[in-house]
């Protein structure tokens, strides 16, 4: 350890402090601002030769490096290359629900409902409305809203037609219509 | 008495001449030979956008046919370089659209490129023939409409590793139903889906078609249909291979795979599901290049696709290949030149796989033409350092990087210093030097000390002082580009190698020790420089002198300081005096 350190008369790490930036010393020497407090610790611990007592130790070393701007040195473009390997059972499959009107959209974890009737009470409580009841052939009828969602075709369907499994895997956003445009969609034509 | 030839015989002599420093050691020879390769030069290359104008380039070499030029340091790959810095192509599309009527070949690399600039290059150039955009930025699909609908002789189009603002694939049906040129088409950085019809119709039309490397949008599904439409393919990147494997999909691609006699690089694969990867068993004789640098796929259907390819002479991987799968690369390719490992999950502080410095010092050992390397890992030994250099001194690039900053010798816990000083005294002709890991001035003692024809140095958390950076600038009589981060180097050292600067393309210097008044003082000493601090805390005045920089960017130039600087970036002025842009 003490050979890490030990470089004659050149070394002199407080002379080199101005890149560690430990709690509490002098806050306008150079930093790079991006890094936050803890990052400083961090990297002023690691600098201190810290490391090597960690790894010696069998210290667990800090959980993410995502902090150190542009380290590891690799591309952007090779970060995304690898989707950490969820199993199916542990993603959850969210997607995004507007509402005719509203300025901002939502995102919903369509997992964790066990069918429509929750989801429609989530929905209901979310945007502060009343959807109704859902019947084949009136769809929402008694509601000025009704709720829609885009297939993995694409087109706009009312929900609650189809099972409600074959709606998770085929439901890749949902729509809130209001007012006479949600009408024509399921009321009897 | 001097006897020369005529002018004429001196033009069709340099002729021959292909490389820069030839035809730059002719113009140094006497004021003839120098106005004679002037006239007669067509290819420009220049290293740093801001070295030079485009207006003294044109002045000097008023017939050129292909430039190539640079533009951010190589740190803005890493994101350490500001938006806004600059770079702009622009300016240089300008000037040779009025100058350069007959220009053919614009190749850019880390530029920011706009839709206005390619319109104009489009318009402007009616022999246009080559452009490449490397690791550019800054325009979107609609410049690319530009391109495709107007350059009629078009045969290169490669956009890798740029960030497209993709607004759609519209852009590929704007190559007319006349246009049939096309060489090589690198569309892999696109996120769109251009339209399937237009792709397919667009390869049957260009017999030539050497290059196609499609991107992610692109199905397995479809390839097979592309593949059969041009068998004569030399390089082929799919999109990805996510699709569910079934037998139709399967049997087609094996069979479009096994028409293609001239494929020696394959690249893409995103996403693959391994099932799928034996298609591409009836080509791999063949292959020299495998790009399998976005396959997730593990290490056994790795080995599986990389035993076959004993001609491999290049191949990118993840490092779910594995100590076990790098084993089984050095006892099957034999032919191996360059091996790049890149990390699978860069941001874990716990290895995800079963990959450490002893697959590395096992290729080394079994790949007699190993001789480029960027490996990323998690743990390094000054023993297997020395291992790897002791196999290998013929090693010309070494980039190593080790996950953890300052890591030591996991083996004995120290300084790495002995093992890179290993890499630097047995690869005599080591170009390009990457260093990682726990280091202290001792290794920038070896490496100014050995590294004589080392021309690019890339150190991040490094050393201990001021002798260290001293030691590499006055040590490396090659060293053109260094690039530093985080290493307690400071003014000594860079004031006492000033003039050194000057026989260097550049030096980036950020989160180091180099204050303010060193920045000025070298500004004012080297007239030559470009003195660029880099401080996005506001004008460096408004701090004392003795407050280090954030980011220090030097380089040669003959073009004065820049004048496109943004609000964050100061030129060091002769006269001492900030400049503002």
């Amino acid at each position: 350890m003490e050979g890490v350190m030990s470089h004659g008369n050149d070394l002199n790490l407080k002379a080199t402090e101005l890149r560690l930036g430990l709690p509490g010393t002098d806050e306008s020497t150079s930093k790079n601002n991006k890094r936050t407090a803890n990052e400083l610790v961090k990297n002023s611990e690691l600098l201190n030769g810290k490391s090597d007592a960690k790894a010696r130790d069998g210290e667990t070393v800090p959980a993410s490096k995502s902090q150190i701007v542009g380290w590891p040195p690799v591309r952007s473009f090779r970060k995304n290359v690898v989707q950490p390997k969820k199993t199916e059972a542990e993603t959850g499959n969210f997607v995004k629900v507007s509402m005719d009107g509203a300025p901002y959209l939502r995102k919903i974890d369509l997992k964790i409902y066990k069918g429509y009737q929750e989801l429609l009470k989530a929905l209901e409580n979310m945007f502060k409305l009343t959807i109704g009841e859902y019947s084949e052939r009136e769809g929402y009828k008694g509601s000025e809203y009704a709720p829609a969602y885009e297939d993995k075709d694409g087109d706009l369907m009312l929900v609650g037609d189809v099972p409600w499994d074959m709606f998770m895997s085929t439901c890749k956003r949902l729509r809130i219509m209001k007012g006479s445009e949600a009408t024509g969609l399921g009321s009897g034509v | 008495m001097v006897y020369s030839f005529p002018e004429e015989v001196l033009e069709y002599v340099f002729a021959f001449l292909s490389s820069d420093k030839d035809r730059n050691a002719v113009s140094l020879v006497c004021k003839s030979w120098y106005e004679i390769e002037r006239w007669c030069r067509r290819r420009v290359f220049i290293g740093n956008c801001y070295a030079v104008s485009p207006q003294i380039m044109i002045r000097r070499f008023p017939e050129v046919r292909a430039v190539k030029i640079k533009g951010k340091p190589h740190f803005a790959d890493f994101n350490l370089v500001p938006e806004r810095w600059g770079a702009y192509v622009y300016p240089w599309i300008s000037a040779m659209a009025r100058s350069y009527p007959w220009l053919e070949e614009i190749k850019l690399k880390r530029m920011v490129v706009t839709d206005e600039s390619l319109e104009l290059i489009s318009k402007s150039f009616k022999n246009f023939k080559v452009l490449s955009l490397s690791s550019c930025e800054g325009f979107t699909t609609d410049g690319l409409s530009s391109i495709a609908a107007n350059c009629r002789n078009l045969r290169e189009l490669d956009l890798r590793e740029s960030e497209v603002e993709d607004l759609s694939g519209h852009w590929l049906s704007h190559f007319p139903d006349n246009f049939t040129s096309l060489v090589s088409l690198n569309m892999s950085c696109l996120g769109s889906e251009v339209s399937f019809s237009a792709l397919e119709r667009l390869i049957s039309r260009c017999p030539n078609l050497k290059t196609l490397w499609l991107n992610r949008a692109v199905p397995v599904e479809k390839l097979a249909s592309l593949l059969r439409r041009a068998p004569q393919l030399v390089e082929f990147g799919t999109g990805a291979c996510s699709t569910e494997i079934r037998t139709d999909i399967f049997s087609n691609l094996v069979e479009a795979f096994s028409g293609c006699k001239h494929l020696k690089s394959l690249s893409g694969f995103w996403d693959v599901v391994p099932a799928y990867l034996p298609a591409m068993y009836s080509v791999c004789s063949r292959i020299t290049k495998l790009n399998l640098s976005y396959a997730t796929v593990q290490s056994p259907d790795l080995v599986e696709l990389i035993s076959q390819c004993s001609n491999l002479k290049c191949l990118w991987v993840l490092d779910y290949i594995e100590d076990a799968g790098l084993k089984a690369l050095s006892s099957y390719c034999k032919d191996l030149q360059e091996l790049r490992v890149f990390p699978s999950d860069p941001y874990s502080a716990e290895p995800n796989v079963s990959l450490t410095e002893q697959g590395l010092v096992t290729v080394s050992a079994g790949c007699p033409k190993l001789q480029s390397v960027l490996y990323f890992c998690r743990q390094m030994s000054n023993a297997a350092l020395i291992a790897i250099a002791r196999n290998r001194p013929n090693l010309i690039r070494f980039r190593l990087c080790i996950i953890e900053p300052q890591a030591p010798d996991y083996l004995t816990l120290e300084p790495l210093d002995t093992g890179f000083g290993a890499i630097v005294e047995h690869c005599k002709e080591l170009r390009r030097l990457s260093l990682s890991g726990l280091l202290t001035d001792r290794v920038f003692e070896y490496i100014g000390t050995h590294a004589k024809k080392l021309e690019m140095l890339s150190l991040a958390f490094a050393g201990d002082s001021d002798l260290g950076l001293h030691h590499v600038l006055s040590g490396c009589e090659s060293l053109r580009k260094l690039e530093i981060r985080d290493c307690p180097f400071g003014d000594r050292a860079l004031l006492a190698n000033a003039a050194k600067l000057e026989t260097m393309r550049s030096l980036w210097m950020s989160s180091c020790s180099v204050s303010y008044g060193a920045c000025k003082l070298l500004g004012q000493k080297m007239p030559n420089l470009n003195v660029e601090v880099i401080d996005e805390r506001g004008p460096p005045d408004s701090r004392p002198e003795s407050i280090s920089v954030e980011k220090l960017y030097v380089y040669r130039t003959v073009a004065g300081p820049r004048a496109d600087k943004p609000d964050f970036v100061w030129t060091m002025d002769e006269d001492g005096a900030l400049r503002f842009s």
